[in-house]
């Protein structure tokens, strides 16, 4: 790899990494086709979503109105389950299926945490769903969902645009 | 055969999402996130030469298929295997929505407000398009979603992900209750 290559490498995981996500760098290469093992993880949680009423605009009212513990038990048990788990790969070091070692990266606290995270809380309690539930939304046959999608695409791409001015 | 049909209690679902964290690192160390998905479709479709997608989008095309993945579960769920009956909610909630015309509860989505011909109302352009605007913009500004930050980044013992969360449910807990009933009763 040429210097170039690699100021630009880092250049661009820099932009990546000012998000949460953007920052899986698998040294590995696999066919495209790999992938379809992440669609049948979607899948079951698409099921999860219908099944346990995730997506229930209802569900999400009662839930800031503390009408209801289901939504609490949900987000609670998960986050127990995510946190033994995530113990136990630290703990046993335990590798991926292809022998990698698991990289958990760490998130930096900015401003936007906060103002970011109180006008998604409004956006939750209006739409009653949150990025994913809105996929599972439009997939159980509310069409008209894919306007808010689409509306949440264009907040995501103003965020993008406006991001140097906003405070961090 | 009818439990097939039965809606699935909280200690059911809870751990089964908490599993997909481990699931994901392990068949390819991917960090558990659902959000990120809207911006690589702006990376991927829209640019525009903003910085901030200018990146190579096609390294998180996983978790494109993961959010295909969803949508995909959705319309096999609910094909094959629906809910019986109508969502079961608390009657206070029900009395409230009732007041606003809000009578149909028999979807997962309230048909009575999401449908193609509220949208060119006021309320219905408040619902779907100011909403959804608000969790695209919210969650990028936050960076990360329920997914991202209360489960990966809460799992993780990430204290931005803690503040995040706590954002995330002090918002919607003021504005469902201060503030949507005024939207509700338009």
């Amino acid at each position: 790899m040429k210097i170039e290559d690699i100021t630009k490498e880092s250049e661009e995981f820099k932009i990546r990494a000012t998000d949460t996500m953007c920052v899986n760098e698998s040294e590995l290469n696999h066919p495209w086709w790999y992938n379809f093992k992440y669609a049948a993880v979607g899948l079951l949680f698409g099921l999860i979503f219908i099944k346990a009423e995730i997506i229930s605009w209802f569900r999400i009212q009662e839930m800031f109105r503390f009408q209801s513990f289901h939504m609490f038990g949900i987000i609670g048990s998960a986050v127990v389950v995510g946190l033994i788990s995530v113990f136990l790969i630290r703990k046993f070091n335990i590798k991926t299926i292809y022998g990698e070692e698991v990289e958990i990266h760490p998130k930096a606290f900015n401003k936007g945490n906060v103002y970011g995270g109180l006008m998604f809380g409004i956006g939750w309690a209006i739409t009653g769903a949150c990025p994913g539930p809105l996929f599972a939304q439009i997939g159980s046959g509310s069409t008209v969902v894919i306007i808010t999608l689409l509306s949440a695409i264009l907040g995501t791409w103003t965020y993008g645009k406006f991001r140097e001015k906003l405070p961090h | 055969m009818n439990w097939i049909f039965e809606p699935w209690p909280w200690y059911v679902a809870g751990p089964l999402i908490g599993l997909i964290v481990p699931i994901l690192l392990l068949i390819g160390n991917k960090s558990f996130g659902i959000s990120s998905s809207l911006r690589h479709i702006c990376a991927a479709c829209i640019p525009a030469n903003i910085p901030f997608f200018k990146y190579d989008w096609k390294k998180e095309t996983w978790n494109l298929f993961f959010v295909g993945g969803i949508l995909l579960g959705g319309v096999l769920t609910s094909a094959f295997i629906p809910n019986a009956g109508p969502v079961e909610i608390h009657p206070e909630l029900a009395a409230e929505l009732n007041s606003y015309g809000i009578a149909d509860f028999s979807g997962l989505v309230p048909a009575d407000l999401f449908n193609w011909t509220s949208l060119f109302t006021l309320k219905g352009f408040l619902m779907i398009v100011a909403g959804g605007f608000l969790v695209g913009f919210g969650t990028r500004y936050a960076g990360g979603c329920t997914s991202g930050h209360a489960i990966m980044g809460l799992s993780t013992l990430q204290w931005p992900s803690l503040v995040a969360t706590c954002c995330f449910m002090a918002g919607g807990i003021l504005f469902a209750n201060y503030v949507l009933p005024f939207i509700l009763s338009l």
